[in-house]
């Protein structure tokens, strides 16, 4: 997280064999790379890419759940909710921040959402559609979340790896919030528990397919991989999930609506762990190209906020330059 | 849209006795709504006691081509280190 | 002393303006102008929903019918909400959202600070906490409505316009029901027109360096208080309650 006052201005680097294995050794030495080293184009618009759609991820998240505060039914629900989506504007917040140490604007990269150039995370093209949700979202949203960025406050790129200690450590509420929305229901009346499985079976597959394609068909692993930004596999990851989620599920007596799921002595080197049945990929690339329920409406939404919003920047901009000129006049006098 | 919105970094004392340190930074269009935009980003969870912003642009950094240059010379001086004299164990603490 | 039955009603005049206005601002979020102020907005709502709390659990103790917050909160009918109209008013632009602040915690900061001498122990410890929030709150929308009344032509006009729209619904702030001022005789809570000298001043203050000019009201606008209200708050209401009304009587 810091400026892009503090980029030297030539960033271009002279990318010979020799340039890039010294780079790759310092990734190698486990060194970071801070915002005005010299760094690979490659991993420069690499880690703009995957920082600003992280970004966009927690901005869009903030409208399936901001969906419900004014609906949340109580009083300490509400509050712990809006602190919740108050959390994710606040870690896009620090991500773009960091993203910004690369030396592009934060309106760049909106422009950038807005018109479709970068995308965010296909779980939010899923609508949030009973009081429940609310409580899956924090739940497993949250917790496939954790999974990937846990990993990520070890990054390569300093800014990044900072970012995501601070967002790590105010996430942990998160999930518990929403487990606990889910228990509450599951002890309650039969319509709420009924509400809590009914949404289970609704996010279960769209939240295993966050981690991402199987790694073999993931285009951007491999380098990722070297360069130090991407740390476990796609499918290590969603395994590590499954097998930590199940054992919460059936404390809330619910149960995730994969017939194939069965447990699997061999897996994890023997200590054993759960074999899922087959991800529908093509419902996954049909959301991540657009086609999802909720894709037009997420956008629209965002694209008025930030129109909506134009006239109260470029007032507090001109009342800025105001400011600065009355200041210059009284230090003259 | 139109001009861009300043960027600011943002210190953060957490408790009076320590240093103002680097928390992160933000948008504003001028210093008094950056103070309160650092207050109600950075401090939400009783981070701090006190808060300075700094424009971004205001900032002069080492440049890391001249790290070595810069850093290395100090390393080897090590008579700046209390460490490098010997004094009898009976003289005691010093 | 004030009978429970005065203190409870005037607690949840206090309690109603605090929820209804945290309902509104928390409507904003994912909505701000600039992500700071989304957050900076949260802030504000989740003061006010808070302290929305904690007068709903004192007055369902001095009611001693055994409801609680939410039971207060969420499940009575609209003429029993005794909010003033000023906080139910929508969010139709910026301007008028950081007016309406403006205009709510520039009494509210006052009158916490003389409910600090109040003679009721919970009143004071509830007035502690909601002071200072109430001083950030006036903080915080003065520099907005100061920005936005000497920013461009465009934020110039539309401020002018919030100042028109939203200035008749001042008034009620003041009015004191029969309830309040058997409070205030009593001594638990402080006397509302006691305090608009101060809240003239405040708003005058910030006018001043807004260039924008106080209007003559002629018909101000009240009912609030009496559980009379705007058509927009049967649609708050519709929203807040929705969960509680769709499956009464469960926990959530």
């Amino acid at each position: 997280m810091y400026s892009q006052g503090l980029i030297g201005s030539d960033s271009s680097t002279d990318e010979t064999v020799e340039f890039l294995a010294a780079f790759q050794a310092r990734i190698d030495a486990e060194e970071k790379i801070e915002p005005n080293d010299a760094m690979p184009e490659g991993y420069r618009r690499t880690l703009i890419r995957q920082i600003g759609q992280h970004a966009h991820s927690e901005i869009i998240g903030m409208q399936p759940e901001g969906n419900w505060i004014t609906r949340a039914p109580s009083l300490r629900r509400k509050a712990a909710l809006l602190a919740k989506v108050q959390d994710e504007g606040g870690h896009g917040l620090y991500l773009y921040s960091a993203a910004e140490t690369l030396g592009v604007s934060r309106e760049d990269l909106t422009d950038q959402l807005l018109d479709g150039r970068a995308k965010y995370s296909s779980i939010f093209n899923y609508p949030t559609l009973s009081w429940a949700d609310i409580g899956t979202v924090g739940w497993l949203v949250d917790g496939a979340a954790i999974m990937n960025q846990i990993p990520l406050c070890r990054c390569s790129f300093g800014p990044y790896a900072r970012a995501m200690i601070r967002v790590c450590k105010e996430e942990s509420f998160h999930q518990r919030q929403g487990y606990e929305i889910l228990l509450t229901l599951c002890k309650g009346s039969a319509a709420q528990k009924e509400m809590a499985q009914e949404s289970l079976n609704r996010w279960w597959w769209p939240v295993l397919m966050m981690f991402g394609p199987s790694d073999g068909e993931s285009v951007h692993s491999d380098q990722n991989t070297k360069w130090g930004i991407k740390r476990f596999s796609n499918d290590a990851l969603r395994q590590k999930f499954i097998d930590a989620t199940i054992p919460q599920a059936k404390v809330l007596g619910i149960e995730v609506p994969d017939p194939d799921l069965k447990w699997d002595d061999s897996l994890n080197d023997g200590r054993g762990g759960y074999v899922h049945g087959p991800i529908d990929w093509d419902e996954f690339w049909r959301v991540v190209k657009g086609h999802g329920a909720m894709n037009r409406d997420r956008i629209r939404n965002y694209k008025k906020t930030v129109d909506d919003g134009a006239w109260v920047r470029e007032a507090a901009m001109a009342h800025a330059e105001k400011r600065a000129a009355r200041k210059l006049a009284m230090a003259a006098e | 849209m139109s001009k861009n919105i300043p960027l600011w970094e943002v210190f953060i004392r957490p408790r009076n006795g320590l240093a103002h340190k680097h928390c992160g930074s933000l948008h504003a269009a001028d210093e008094v709504m950056a103070l309160q935009a650092a207050r109600d980003t950075y401090t939400r969870r009783g981070e701090g006691q006190s808060i300075w912003v700094v424009p971004s642009a205001a900032i002069s950094a080492s440049d890391p081509d001249q790290a070595a240059e810069n850093f290395d010379p100090s390393i080897d001086k090590v008579y700046r280190h209390p460490t490098f004299y010997e004094i009898p164990d009976e003289v005691g603490h010093m | 002393m004030a009978g429970s039955a005065d203190l409870f009603a005037a607690l949840i005049e206090l309690a109603d303006d605090q929820l209804i206005l945290g309902h509104r601002l928390s409507e904003w979020s994912g909505r701000a102008p600039i992500l700071e102020e989304d957050l900076a907005l949260s802030n504000l709502a989740l003061d006010l929903i808070g302290g929305s709390r904690n007068i709903y659990t004192y007055a369902g103790l001095v009611e001693g019918k055994g409801r609680d917050e939410d039971d207060l909160a969420y499940m009575r009918l609209e003429r029993e909400y005794l909010n003033c109209l000023l906080v139910e008013r929508g969010n139709d632009d910026f301007a008028q959202t950081m007016l309406r602040q403006l205009y709510f915690a520039a009494l509210m900061q006052p009158y916490w600070q003389a409910a600090l001498a109040s003679n009721d122990e919970t009143i004071r410890g509830i007035a502690g906490k909601a002071v200072k929030e109430m001083a950030y709150h006036v903080r915080h929308s003065a520099e907005w409505v100061i920005r936005l009344g000497d920013g461009t032509a465009q934020s110039a006009e539309k401020m002018q316009a919030a100042v028109v729209e939203m200035h008749p619904f001042t008034e009620e702030l003041f009015t004191m029901s029969e309830a309040a001022r058997a409070c205030a005789k009593a001594g638990s809570l402080p006397d509302r027109e006691s305090l608009r000298a101060e809240w003239s001043r405040t708003i005058a203050s910030v006018f001043e360096q807004a260039l924008l000019t106080v209007p003559e009201v002629r018909f101000p606008q009240s009912g609030g208080r009496q559980g009379r209200h705007g058509e927009e708050m049967g649609h708050i209401l519709a929203e807040l309650q929705y969960v509680q009304r769709t499956h009464p009587g469960l926990t959530w």
